[in-house]
């Protein structure tokens, strides 16, 4: 798909500028995708902190009586199991069990949520939210270029915010605060898209900077460094995040994402339901599967995948994993209940690369407990 | 360590050591810097023969993947083991310990179309004023 519109740029655009970030398109947006180096920043997040620019995600405020009924209608996971304080990670299904976004929602009050969505999907998810609100009483709020958003990354995660915002340091893993930051109404969550304890923090725009400034201040001394695009998708995918746009999208459900978890049947109906219930008793034919190359190289998306000498099924998101040295990739193998150890190949350049399936995550961080 | 000023440079960022048919291949300082954090290296193998400006070896990056041409025509005689084993000496001394293979060039004379140091750094130049990346 092309854009003709011309590329937008976050608040920090000329933070970033400065500090020798080497800017590229992202989704319409001019982002960094490194400042110095993607292993430098990887590991500094592994091992220490980073700060990453998000801003380009987007903010959806749902107010209102039935702001609850909306989001169980519009999500997979149980919204009503997150009270004031507490966040969720799930996915906005459409009615053939497709996703349309993976969200984080943030319970403000019981009538007040806070829905963080994909920046290039943000448009999408607001027409679609706007299209199954009706007769509801709730109120929808765009406020995606109002706000810009800060994540804070690593096991010095807390160490680094703890001086702009000691208050954050009382979250625990999922947690959401409202909270007034150089005297405007800001938020913080305890989340993140690298496999690290962090925080993310959502502030009006005309305050990013102070908050990017204060933070990396803070974050230097205790060897933070400022991350970008390159070193975000090396993280995640080490930790199975999914990449709404490459791993997931309308076309394929959140249980062939081998997310199932975020389906919660019980919480009565909901878009999508009866797909996903479908795919969870009889099972799924295409499944997002782990791959780790046994040889050196470094898969790409889009490569092929092999198993027992026939394709299964290609890559959509591979790189090189610092953290294991090794090339790691997911793909949709149409052999959903391969174990993990199953050898296979995938395809580079031409040549049969040795490799074996292999559960995800990749990394497990030992900072952060499992399951949280 | 060769000294850049002895070496020829092709506008695709490799450079060319030839002392009589014997050459040896490497990419820039520039070239590492713009690819930043080398992970892989693919060389040739011994014994194939290429053309000049033939596609025949492959650094990657963490994001992607670069072809490597051949500078001058001739048989590959050698493949850097080092950079296959530890491809960050790619980055660490791309005109030292970086080398990536060694060529025995058919006819020396192809390196005359190649530019010297000093025109490298007009291009080089030339790049930055058009804002390529």
């Amino acid at each position: 798909m092309t854009t003709t519109t011309a590329p937008r740029r976050t608040a920090l655009y000329q933070s970033h500028k400065l500090l020798g970030g080497k800017i590229v398109d992202f989704h319409g947006w001019e982002l960094p995708v490194q400042f110095e180096s993607i292993l430098k920043e990887h590991g500094a997040v592994r091992g220490r902190c980073g700060l990453f620019d998000v801003s380009h995600m987007g903010q959806v405020f749902v107010t209102g009586s039935d702001a609850l009924a909306f989001l169980q209608k519009v999500n997979a996971n149980d919204i009503s199991r997150i009270g004031p304080g507490k966040a969720v990670y799930s996915h906005l299904p459409n009615e053939k069990g497709g996703v349309v976004d993976d969200v984080i929602v943030s319970c403000l009050a019981k009538d007040r949520y806070l829905v963080v969505v994909n920046a290039a999907t943000a448009d999408k998810d607001f027409a679609w939210f706007k299209n199954h609100a009706r007769g509801l009483d709730v109120s929808l709020e765009n406020k995606s270029d109002f706000f810009g958003m800060v994540a804070v990354q690593g096991p010095k995660a807390a160490e680094v915010v703890m001086f702009l915002a000691p208050k954050a340091l009382a979250l625990p893993r999922f947690g959401a605060m409202e909270l007034m930051l150089y005297g405007l109404p800001s938020f913080i969550t305890r989340t993140g898209y690298t496999g690290e304890d962090g925080f993310e923090f959502i502030v009006p725009n005309e305050i990013v900077v102070r908050v990017w400034e204060d933070l990396l201040a803070q974050g230097r001394s205790l060897g933070a460094k400022p991350c970008g695009l390159g070193a975000r998708d090396t993280l995640r995918l080490e930790a199975g995040y999914l990449l709404y746009g490459e791993d997931l999208d309308d076309e394929h459900s959140t249980c062939e994402a081998n997310y199932g978890w975020v389906v919660k049947l019980d919480k009565g109906d909901f878009i999508g339901r009866d797909v996903l219930a479908r795919q969870k008793k009889e099972g799924v034919r295409r499944r997002l599967t782990g791959v780790r190359l046994l040889e050196r190289g470094v898969p790409r998306s889009g490569a092929a995948v092999l198993v027992e000498g026939r394709e299964a099924g290609k890559l959509c998101s591979a790189t090189y994993s610092p953290t294991l040295a090794a090339g790691i990739g997911v793909g949709y193998l149409d052999r959903p209940d391969l174990a993990a150890g199953t050898k296979a190949a995938v395809v580079l350049h031409g040549r049969e690369v040795q490799a074996e399936i292999v559960k995800v995550p990749f990394y497990q961080s030992p900072h952060l407990k499992k399951g949280a | 360590m060769f000294d850049p000023k002895s070496l020829r440079f092709m506008k695709s960022h490799e450079w060319l050591r030839l002392e009589g048919d014997a050459g040896t291949v490497g990419i820039s300082d520039h070239a590492q810097k713009e690819i930043t954090d080398v992970v892989f290296v693919e060389p040739p193998k011994v014994g194939r023969v290429v053309k000049q400006g033939e596609a025949c070896c492959v650094v990657e990056s963490v994001k992607a993947a670069f072809d490597i041409y051949a500078p001058v025509s001739g048989e590959i005689v050698a493949a850097n083991a080092d950079v296959v084993k530890d491809p960050a000496l790619v980055n660490g001394g791309p005109y030292d310990k970086g080398w990536l293979f060694k060529i025995k060039a058919s006819s020396p004379a192809e390196a005359s179309k190649l530019m010297d140091h000093a025109a490298y750094e007009q291009f080089l130049l030339a790049e930055a004023a058009h804002g390529s990346h």
